[in-house]
């Protein structure tokens, strides 16, 4: 291809571009907003008032506040057993995938999804196939803060 | 003498053009659910089809439907001389193990959601080129064996756009014979690959309609003829958003097809049915043409119709290579 026509394609590209963009749907911001803060709100809203109960019965802030991690984990991988989640979330978006509970979606699901395969290929092999990317980051952020604490404090 | 019966610059015009004689679809329960749920041979009651897999499933929908389209033909399955198949998945699996299943000669192929065009025009050009009397052309999609190999697990909640499309859980197999009663293939277009650079894998209308528009403009000049011609002109699975990109191009193109243009992804569900854009998939193409669209043209209501099935090339590890979603669309003319 010579550059002319190089060029040509490009130029035809852009025009292309901008018809998707003008024809293309967005979606609605707003509505997703609302969705997401409700939701995402109600969860948290949800945690803090089993925290509030723990606390209130003698436990101490971070026991209650793993304990709760935990029934929150609990209760997502529940609702994804079951066929909820996944409708919350159409609907909620990031309302439901940030909180601990998204994570525990994520997880679920693909164990769900690749029993078919085996507890070692399937199960074992991608149970984190959408959550490994925030364990992987997770990990290498927590080394290196971890680092930066150890000479800070040297 | 080569290129005998090739016609312009991509289309091929069959001599004594092969007939379809029979056909068969069968469809998931939300298809059936839908506004042509009457029009299908067969309607699952639940997604596994007594299966234990979403993959065996689609496999055993595929096997039944070039079986049931034989059937109602009241032949064997040994009557087809070769089975031209195709599906979404990695390595054609439901093709190649329906195929195993039928121990027929199989030409396994694929065309993304092209497929089912495809294999009809390989079957006619077989057949009208004196190889084969009578062979079967089948495709097959399905909703969560495609959802999980190219988007997220089933049950992970993602939140779809406005341009998602939903995969129809639907198979369609057609009988194509050297002589007989029915619809005709008189003429097809093979497309060629186009890409114009579209990325986001929530939208294949935007990434398969320039295909699509290129093919039909290509068909129309190649045979002289204009969109008027045909009673129909049905796009595979562009859906809402593609059609009207679409729509546009043709506008660009000179050609107005409407009103006689729709298209297979926009009419086989209702919209309240939560699809946002519309179907797309093998299956869904190939089920609005063995379900409503050749019974409209046995009863006469259609008497010239084009099919440009559309497809988008899409791979997975491409896409995470940074590389754009090329389409491709076949197109097909049955005529009574």
């Amino acid at each position: 291809m010579n550059v002319d026509a190089k060029q040509m394609k490009k130029i035809e590209m852009q025009e292309y571009q901008n018809l998707v963009d003008q024809i293309k749907p967005k979606p609605d911001i707003l509505k997703n907003s609302v969705w997401a803060f409700m939701v995402g709100g109600l969860i948290c809203g949800f945690a803090q008032v089993l925290v509030n109960y723990l606390l209130s019965l003698g436990m101490s802030r971070t026991d209650a506040g793993s304990a709760v991690s935990c029934i929150m984990i609990f209760l997502a991988a529940f609702f994804t057993g079951i066929g909820v989640y996944d409708e919350l979330g159409k609907r909620a978006g990031a309302g439901s995938i940030v909180p601990i509970t998204g994570f525990a979606n994520a997880i679920v699901a693909s164990a769900m999804e690749f029993k078919r395969e085996g507890y070692i290929f399937g199960v074992g092999a991608r149970i984190f196939s959408v959550a490994g990317p925030t364990l992987v980051f997770g990990f290498a952020v927590a080394v290196v803060v971890g680092l930066i604490k150890v000479f800070l404090s040297s | 003498m080569p290129g005998f019966k090739k016609k312009g610059s991509q289309t091929v015009v069959f001599e004594k053009a092969p007939v379809i004689t029979s056909w068969a679809s069968i469809v998931g329960p939300k298809e059936g659910e839908g506004p042509w749920g009457q029009e299908f041979d067969s309607v699952l009651g639940d997604y596994l089809y007594g299966e234990d897999t979403w993959e065996k499933a689609e496999k055993k929908m595929l096997r039944e439907a070039v079986k049931l389209s034989l059937d109602k033909r009241n032949l064997q399955v040994d009557d087809a001389e070769i089975i031209l198949a195709g599906d979404l998945l990695n390595q054609t699996v439901s093709s190649n193990y329906a195929a195993r299943e039928l121990a027929r000669p199989f030409l396994g192929l694929y065309g993304a959601c092209s497929t089912m065009a495809e294999a009809l025009l390989v079957g006619a050009m077989l057949v009208d080129g004196n190889f084969f009397n009578r062979l079967v052309s089948a495709t097959c999609s399905h909703h969560y064996a495609a959802s999980r190999q190219y988007r997220f697990p089933t049950e992970q909640g993602t939140q779809p756009t406005p341009s998602t499309q939903w995969t129809a859980t639907a198979a369609g197999a057609v009988v194509l014979e050297w002589a007989g009663v029915g619809p005709r293939i008189t003429a097809g277009t093979i497309g060629k690959v186009i890409d114009m650079g579209q990325s986001d894998a929530a939208d294949m209308g935007s990434a398969m309609a320039p295909a699509a528009a290129d093919t039909l403009k290509t068909h129309l000049n190649d045979l002289e003829r204009l969109p008027d011609y045909y009673d129909l002109i049905i796009t595979g699975d562009l859906a809402r958003v593609g059609m009207a990109i679409a729509e546009q191009l043709f506008i660009r193109d000179g050609l107005s097809p409407k009103p006689n243009y729709s298209d297979c992804g926009v009419l086989l569900y209702d919209e309240k049915q939560d699809v946002d854009a519309g179907g797309c998939g093998c299956g869904c193409s190939a089920a609005m043409l063995c379900g409503p669209l050749l019974k409209k043209m046995q009863k006469g209501e259609i008497n010239k119709m084009l099919l440009v099935a559309t497809g988008a090339l899409m791979s997975p590890t491409m896409a995470f290579q940074g590389e754009s979603i090329p389409g491709i669309a076949h197109a097909i003319a049955i005529e009574n």
